[in-house]
């Protein structure tokens, strides 16, 4: 059960994830039907599963909240911006209680149940007939009538007869009642105790009982029929799909135990068939019998000549079944799998692509043409698989931004801004470890740029803009990289403000002469985001250097790109995995290290030069050089010829200086562990085709790094001869 | 002590000669030769013993960290267990040693080599011929030892692997030797 009920808050989560979007889709656009059969389908499968892991409070908030969806449904009730606001309240109310089914709750349960009576009493507004509840039982004798509102049509009916061992076998028919509400919703139930013998004769072990149901669901057949697989062979099911004819109402009375016109008149109770339909069908299927004909007409012939069954009526159910049926085969091709087996089956491929690479190592060591030439095509099938198994990984990243019109949307009322968020290329695919953790950075500079960039509607006509700002959020693949670009055309970062900050603070020299974007990159500077900056929306807690820090740790990096009047434009680079990365090696001191390829540029020579100093020309430019040999103490003597290995980083380059180039390589990247979490400049390790380990230089840490044992060594001279 | 009994199957020596027992119970230790002396680890840490071979030097860390090896391919830190006792670094043998000892700290479980001069045997000592650690005069941290097992009439010091292999302490001690280093005076000491 705890497993069923696990299943139940992550997809019932989904499903108010996509509850969410449509309501705020219907906002838009009021009259899409699509739209609302959307949003009663999540509404109902929510209900659905609630009811299915015994949920109560979710099932029926839930169960209110789609009465009125169904009237909205039905063109009852129009839509209108106070109920669209109402059901994304009931939104988040249903979020909150399945938050707290969880036990995650962010409110106590006195406020819960407080907020859930008052949504009920702002949704009795629009429910039928005020507050919902049973209607009081039908009089007829040994037959119990449940209605719950709303019409029959379009009902499956289903017509159940309970083999007289189900009790013994365990089973009680009202579980399988119970699941059935699971699939749809049941309209209509009747009782038949028909078969209960004599109080004396009854054998209070065995089930006499039969139910006739009318079933509103959007389920198949098929899975209408699962719910009494249990009993299937037990019982006798007959299910009739929504508008069936009038013949197969009739054939199902006709195969049944109980006497027809008995049955006859629950289906009209049901709802199933009207009384003229009925009393027509019976009269004309008996009629030509009485006749004496050899063969009786059958009855459907004469339905359709006395047209009670509008064909058009059978194609348009024909069709609402089949696209059912399709959007069930849609989901069927999606597998949910555990995430910590597709990481096993990540390190696996990890551990293939290393020995792929020690043996096609042995092959080119021995010589042996044939065996260079198998090892080749390993190599490639090896690659290949690699690849795709990381595409299993990978998701859109639409999910994640279609979370922003809700924040967007809601920061609009709180703000009095007028915001249109724009979203491209949420097609692009990335992994799932990583979207899971540009989340939280992604809504911060969203708010900021609500907040912060975009101006209120007044200002903007005045600069002569559009009332309504514009927020965009794109994504798409750039050289192996994710690119993900947050931006608006709001007011643009105050260079001036910013850099008084910064000297106020004492980061910057009052006396400094910085380029635009160096004091952009300010505002990720730690202590920056300042108090009168606060408000309700964005200062809380997240300043922008976390933001920074946190795309780091996901090897990312953050660019700001801004211009006075015309917005604000934040660039995310992320790799698109975080298990293999391509790398160069570079051997230094005998030692193997791996520079990720992205932040190589190019390779050269070091120049000849007279001065022991890290800095050389390059092509006319200043180039700052590391010594690994230097800042890591390697041993050995330093060779006659070095190399220096050009990187890029944030917009920076440097020079790397090692004794020799090796390579390109496939790095497999392995975590280094707890004991080096306070390591700087290597970033992980990985294992080389020869077995051997070798270190993954972090760049952006290594520069700071040696920038920092300068200025320790200049703040020492004496040890400047050591 | 990591709840997981180490399987007879993992325990596997290679390079020493050591007679390995088959079963595990508390009460075992495998003892090994350092700088000399005589010390002993429960046998239930111990996952494996490999040939001293290959360890990847790390920069800019304490000495008695030697660097990682390719374990089968996990990469797994080895300490230097004679310079974590404040002595000198290990003089590599034929007879040295890797034993790899499970940890299971914070909820995690981290495998930690050790190089040992040389591993002997394992050993059954039961709970009457363990005294209490001494005050002080072991010339190791007092932490680090758990007791002093009696074989042979003469003392065992039997080590507490958690203190002596504690992965926070020593992160904290890999970024003190990280802050401190600007190239010539933390780091490894060169060779």
């Amino acid at each position: 059960m705890d497993e069923l009920k696990q299943v139940f808050l992550q997809e019932s989560s989904e499903q108010l994830d996509a509850l969410e979007s449509l309501l705020l889709e219907l906002e838009n656009q009021p009259d899409d039907a699509t739209t609302l059969n959307g949003i009663f389908r999540a509404a109902h499968t929510i209900k659905g599963a609630a009811g299915m892991v015994e949920c109560a409070a979710v099932e029926s908030f839930a169960h209110v909240v789609e009465n009125v969806l169904d009237r909205l449904r039905n063109h009852e009730i129009e839509v209108s911006t106070t109920l669209a606001a109402l059901m994304l309240r009931c939104t988040d109310h249903l979020r909150v209680l399945v938050a707290n089914e969880a036990g995650a709750a962010p409110m106590s349960d006195d406020e819960i149940t407080a907020q859930g009576a008052l949504l009920l009493e702002q949704l009795a507004g629009y429910s039928p007939g005020g507050p919902v509840s049973a209607q009081p039982a039908g009089g007829d004798a040994g037959v119990e009538r449940i209605t719950a509102g709303g019409s029959t049509h379009n009902c499956w009916h289903i017509s159940v007869r309970f083999g007289p061992d189900v009790l013994r076998q365990g089973m009680d028919p009202e579980n399988f009642l119970r699941f059935l509400e699971t699939v749809g919703d049941i309209r209509h139930l009747e009782t038949l105790t028909d078969a209960m013998p004599a109080a004396a004769e009854m054998d209070p072990e065995l089930c006499y009982l039969g139910f006739e149901i009318a079933l509103e669901s959007s389920a198949d057949k098929q899975a209408i029929e699962d719910v009494f697989a249990f009993v299937r062979d037990e019982c006798r099911l007959a299910i009739l799909p929504p508008d069936s004819k009038v013949t197969d109402y009739l054939d199902l009375i006709r195969n049944l135990p109980e006497d027809t016109l008995r049955l006859g008149e629950i289906l009209v109770q049901v709802g199933a068939l009207t009384a003229d339909e009925l009393a027509d069908g019976l009269r004309a299927q008996s009629a030509p019998a009485d006749q004496a004909e050899p063969e009786p007409r059958p009855i459907g012939e004469i339905l359709i000549t006395q047209q009670v069954v509008q064909p058009e009526l059978v194609v348009a159910a024909v069709a609402k079944q089949a696209q059912v049926t399709e959007k069930k085969a849609q989901d069927a091709k999606l597998i949910r799998v555990p995430a910590d087996k597709l990481d096993h089956l990540i390190n696996l491929v990890g551990e293939l692509v290393i020995a792929g690479a020690a043996t096609s190592l042995l092959a080119h060591t021995r010589r042996d043409g044939e065996l260079i030439e198998s090892s080749s095509l390993l190599t490639r099938l090896v690659e290949e698989i690699r690849d795709a198994s990381l595409q299993l990984r990978t998701v859109q990243i639409g999910e994640t931004f279609n979370r922003f019109h809700r924040l967007v949307r809601d920061a609009c009322k709180d703000l009095g801004k007028d915001v249109q968020l724009v979203i491209n290329g949420g097609e692009t695919e990335l992994d799932k470890s990583i979207v899971e953790k540009i989340g939280d950075p992604l809504m911060h500079l969203v708010r900021n740029s609500l907040d912060h960039g975009i101006e209120a509607p007044a200002v903007r006509e005045a600069a002569g803009k559009p009332a309504q700002g514009t927020l965009f959020l794109n994504a798409f693949h750039d050289a192996g990289n994710i690119v993900i670009e947050v931006g608006d055309d709001g007011a643009g970062l105050n260079r001036d403000r910013i850099l008084a900050k910064a000297v106020e603070r004492g980061l910057v020299d009052a006396e400094a002469h910085l380029s635009d974007r160096e004091v952009f990159d300010l505002i990720f500077a730690p202590g920056l985001s300042t108090a009168e900056q606060v408000t309700n929306l964005s200062g809380r807690g997240v300043g922008m250097d976390v933001v920074r820090r946190n795309l780091q740790a996901l090897r990312g990096t953050i660019n700001v790109d801004s211009q006075p009047g015309q917005g604000t434009r934040l660039t995310l680079r992320l790799p698109l995995t975080l298990a293999i990365i391509d790398g160069f090696l570079v051997v230094s001191g005998n030692r193997s290290y791996v520079i990720p390829l992205d932040a190589v540029v190019e390779c050269i020579e070091r120049p000849e030069s007279e001065h022991e100093r890290n800095y050389f020309n390059l092509r006319g430019q200043v180039l700052p050089a590391v010594c690994l040999r230097e800042i890591f103490s390697l041993p050995g003597e330093r060779p006659a010829r070095e190399s220096v290995v050009v990187v890029q980083y944030a917009g920076q380059r440097a020079g790397i200086v090692v004794d020799r180039l090796a390579g390109e390589l496939q790095a497999v990247i392995k975590p280094l562990g707890a004991i080096f979490r306070h390591l700087q400049g290597i970033g992980g390790s990985t294992i080389l085709g020869s077995g051997e380990v070798a270190l993954i230089l972090d760049i952006s840490a290594l520069i700071k790094l040696s920038g920092q044992a300068e200025q320790r060594l200049l703040a020492r001279p004496e040890q400047r001869s050591a | 002590m990591s709840p997981q009994p180490a399987s007879p199957a993992s325990l596997a020596v290679a390079g020493a000669k050591a007679p390995v027992a088959v079963e595990s119970s508390p009460a075992q230790y495998l003892t090994f030769l350092l700088g000399g002396e005589m010390f002993a680890v429960g046998i239930l840490n111990i996952k494996e013993i490999i040939e001293y071979g290959s360890v990847t030097e790390i920069p800019m860390v304490p000495p008695f960290i030697r660097g990682v090896i390719n374990l089968r391919g996990a990469v797994v830190p080895v300490i230097d267990l004679a310079s974590r006792f404040g002595g000198k670094r290990s003089e590599i043998s034929r007879r040295t040693c890797i034993v790899i000892i499970e940890l299971a700290e914070n909820d995690e479980r981290q495998d930690i080599g050790v190089v040992v001069d040389a591993v002997s045997e394992v050993l059954e000592i039961p709970a009457s011929e363990i005294e209490p650690p001494p005050s002080f005069g072991a010339r190791i941290r007092a932490d680090f030892i758990k007791g002093m097992g009696k074989v042979n009439g003469k003392f065992v010091i039997l080590l507490e692997v958690d203190k002596v292999l504690s992965v926070d302490e020593i992160a904290s001690l890999s970024q003190l030797a990280g802050d401190g280093a600007d190239g010539n005076t933390g780091g490894a000491p060169s060779a």
